[in-house]
């Protein structure tokens, strides 16, 4: 696979571990005192378990893994009025399969589904829209989800709805924004961040210049990478020599995909379709200020929102759940006092533990044999199958 | 977040719409190609190119000297 | 008309009558009706017709209620009876590679065959959604009876029933398979040890892939057919240079992933994989990248996984290899004693992460 196989290649990726090794003994860190980086995107959290790389990287460089999972950040509410849509009569729902699962307050998509709602899983929203021209009599209702990689897709859908005069489509529209996510995050006492790795796909849209504020202003590095091993590695160790060489800049590693200022037509469609809302609830990170985006007025025809009342549900998040201190970096999964016992993939409380690129999930899923092999970790008990 | 896999453009399936063609791994989907259209790259120059694919559109293209560049920096880093 | 004179067996009306009656006649309708389930005639015709006529044997001519096997044909076989039942509901009912007719055959076949027995008898068990075309139909009934011919198994009872448009989805087929196990066979979930190698018989994933491409719901296009075949020849190849085979399971629904799961549990043992020895086909990897799916969850209708002890490992990878159903055979993995209960594999990177369970269906994802 051209693109891919050659940054998968093993011998590399040894190489390039001894020198983040070499690299990370010239820095003042240590197990006890790591370097703490976050990885923003789910899409890196799930390559990192998938090919191992937490264990192989050394002790005193810790990944954290942030808020980038579309799905895990979705709050309660507003799933609770995605499934209310669904249920309406004469309504066929679509989404992508990431959110067929999510618990809601009550339940998910998947069990509205078994109790008669008509809740199609789609590849694209595309695919969403023939639904619609394939079944005027119904309103085909697409949950947009997702960072600005897919707001794209959906600003063009509605821009072919509307060129086709199609009525019976609409959004409903979760779309969210990185950037101000990562300030909320940064804006917070208890972070403990050294550095980021960057988003590689939102950036395939956004470009990198609007990162140069976490490093102007915050006075953290950001480096954008691809989601192979190698790529990871390699952003990793861009990282290490900017803190050895004592820069803080915005650097992109996955230059065969990203640029400086972005995708154009991609870019233009977001900004003709969406506008900015005042603020959108994050779960486990609360309200965050100009961080989601919702249709503009001269699109209302084409907003869920708009055309069905939707009841705005307000869920607090559990109690138990600790995922803000997650996606913060302060606990790591198995910290949080649920994990593994209440708190299961087919039970999840919070939502870390939903998507498999949850941090939690990750954890669950391919990460106990680092907890089973690491003595002390506290949940060995738990853990064992 | 957001899975996006590289694939190549192999024909423009409908031009109004903006469709094409990707192989990825021999695998074949209609994707929207409106992303990578510019006044640079009409629509009739891109079947070849390499894409990122995600929900069924090309999010960009690929840059096959960027890709080596990267390959490049990373032989010499592990040298 | 006189009746009385009728009602001599010689009047020809009569005779037509009577031979109309007993005619095998056809079915020349072209969609089921709830008529063909009634018991009427139209159903005789229809199980005549499309099931007698397809499958063809003196046991199904006979047309009792039930086959009679006779006991004695059975012990030259082995000293005990595998029984088995599996139902069949896929959608589409026709994909690349086979459909629910062979599934259903080769499904059966397989469940036997994987406990070491050889199969022998199957029954076969219709719904029908009414205004399912007898074309379809008839060509599901061959299909069968062409896989039940390969796979040296007779179909020798069966059922139908009708069922109102909306009640069943096309057509669901119920199989239930009888087989006769050799001799000095034991083949458990709970007898792997470490040290055994892990075997599958050829790439994986293909069934499950061809069926998400052929629901034509993500639009996808590909050449990958499914894997659908019988493996009871396989099994009876390597069991016989290999009676020490420690266990056996065709990795269908859940894949070779959830298989080695349940292993590892029964026999309170771990196995370890090795990611570089996986078989999948680059389409398959392909199909799998765009849709988020991981290959070794992905269903299969004609693989196995084989755990053998280590000394005749190789043995029995050169047998399977030189047989049809195992040309890519490998082995991709050994059992050890620790951690208990978990899979795992060796990634291309040399480091190790779990391979567990499913919670659920795998999903097509984004992100
Ligand atoms: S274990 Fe569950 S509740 Fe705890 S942080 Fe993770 S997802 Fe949230």
């Amino acid at each position: 696979m051209k693109y891919v196989t050659e940054f998968r290649n093993p011998a590399k990726a040894q190489a390039l571990l001894t020198e983040i090794r070499r690299l990370s003994q010239l820095l003042p860190i240590n197990s006890a005192k790591p370097l703490k980086i976050m990885e923003i995107c789910g899409g890196h959290t799930h390559s990192i378990f998938k090919y191992g790389l937490e264990t192989v990287l050394p002790e005193s460089i810790e990944l954290i893994h942030g808020p980038g999972c579309p799905v895990c950040v979705m709050p309660r509410g507003r799933l609770d009025d995605a499934i209310t849509l669904a249920e309406q009569p004469d309504v066929i729902f679509t989404t992508f399969g990431d959110a067929m699962r999510v618990p809601g307050s009550q339940k998910s998509l998947l069990q509205a589904k078994a109790q008669q709602a008509d809740v199609r899983m789609v590849y694209s929203p595309l695919d969403a829209l023939k639904i619609a021209k394939e079944n005027l009599d119904k309103e085909v209702i697409f949950f947009g989800i997702g960072f600005e990689t897919t707001a794209p897709s959906t600003a063009l859908t509605i821009l072919q709805a509307k060129a086709e005069g199609i009525t019976n489509f609409s959004l409903f529209c979760n779309h969210v924004l990185v950037v101000p996510a990562l300030e909320a995050l940064l804006s917070n006492p208890d972070l403990q961040l050294d550095g980021f790795i960057g988003p590689g796909h939102v950036s395939a849209v956004i470009g990198t210049e609007p990162y140069q504020i976490i490093a102007d202003k915050y006075h953290k590095p950001l480096v954008i990478s691809g989601f192979e091993p190698l790529d990871i590695l390699q952003s990793v160790w861009m990282l290490l020599q900017q803190f050895i060489e004592g820069r803080c800049e915005v650097e992109n590693q996955y230059t065969r995909l990203v640029n400086s200022v972005g995708n154009r037509v991609g870019l233009e469609a977001i900004a003709k379709v969406f506008t900015v809302r005042d603020r959108f609830e994050w779960r486990g990170l609360g309200e965050i200020v100009q961080s989601g985006l919702k249709i503009r007025e001269q699109y209302a025809q084409f907003d869920a929102e708009v055309k069905f009342v939707v009841p705005n549900r307000q869920v607090a998040d559990a109690k138990a759940c600790q995922c803000g201190e997650i996606l913060k970096g302060v606990l790591k999964p198995w910290q949080c006092k649920v994990f593994g016992t209440a708190c299961t993939p087919e039970n999840p409380i919070g939502t870390c533990m939903v998507s498999s690129e949850g941090a939690c999930a990750a954890y669950y899923k391919y990460g106990r044999l680092s907890i089973l092999g690491k003595p002390s970790q506290p949940k060995k008990s738990q853990v064992s199958v | 977040m957001c899975l996006g896999i590289p694939g190549q453009i192999i024909e423009i399936t409908d031009l109004q719409n903006q469709l094409a063609m990707v192989d990825v791994s021999g695998v074949k989907r209609q994707v929207n190609i409106a992303c990578i259209i510019d006044d640079a790259h009409p629509i009739e120059s891109c079947v070849g190119d390499w894409v990122l694919v995600h929900v069924g559109f090309a999010l960009n293209r690929l840059d096959e000297e960027e890709a080596n560049e990267t390959l490049r920096i990373l032989a010499k880093i592990t040298q | 008309m006189n009746l009385s004179s009728a009602n001599s067996p010689q009047h020809p009306i009569l005779q037509k009558l009577e031979q109309a009656r007993c005619h095998h006649s056809q079915v020349r309708d072209s969609n089921i009706t709830l008529a063909h389930g009634s018991g009427g005639k139209a159903m005789r015709d229809l199980i005549e017709d499309i099931f007698v006529g397809s499958f063809d044997n003196p046991m199904l001519s006979e047309l009792e209620d039930q086959a009679r096997i006779s006991l004695a044909s059975l012990i030259t076989f082995g000293d005990r009876l595998a029984f088995t039942t599996d139902s069949y509901i896929i959608d589409p009912i026709f994909f690349p590679g086979g459909n629910i007719g062979n599934l259903a055959v080769n499904g059966t076949v397989n469940d036997l065959a994987v406990s070491g027995a050889k199969p022998l008898y199957l029954s076969c068990a219709m719904i029908i959604e009414e205004g399912l075309p007898v074309k379809t139909l008839r060509q599901v009934a061959q299909s069968m009876k062409t896989a039940a011919d390969v796979a040296v198994v007779q179909i020798v009872t069966g059922d139908t029933k009708v069922v109102n448009r909306g009640s069943a989805d096309q057509l669901f087929i119920n199989t239930t398979g009888v087989g006769i196990i050799r001799k000095g066979i034991s083949l458990s979930a709970h007898n792997l040890q470490p040290g055994d190698a892990v075997l599958v018989n050829g790439y994986l994933g293909d069934h499950g892939t061809a069926i998400t491409v052929a629901r034509g719901e993500l639009a996808l296009d590909s050449t990958i057919i499914s894997d659908c075949q019988p493996l009871n020849s396989l099994v009876e190849t390597i069991l016989d240079i290999c009676p020490e085979i420690r266990a056996m399971r065709d990795a269908t629904r859940g894949g070779v992933a959830t298989v080695l799961n349940e292993f590892a549990l029964s026999s309170q043992v771990g196995i370890k994989l090795k990611e570089s020895s996986l078989p999948v086909r680059e389409e398959v990897k392909g199909v799998c990248e765009l849709l988020g799916l991981d290959p070794f969850y992905l269903a299969n209708e004609g693989k196995l996984v084989v755990i053998v002890p280590q000394s005749k490992a190789e043995l029995v990878l050169a047998a399977m290899q030189a047989h049809p159903a195992g040309e890519n055979a490998c082995i991709i993995g050994e059992v050890i004693d620790s951690p208990s209960g978990v899979v795992f594999m060796e990634t291309l990177f040399g480091t190790e992460r779990i391979v567990d369970l499913l919670v659920g269906d795998q999903l097509p994802r984004i992100c």
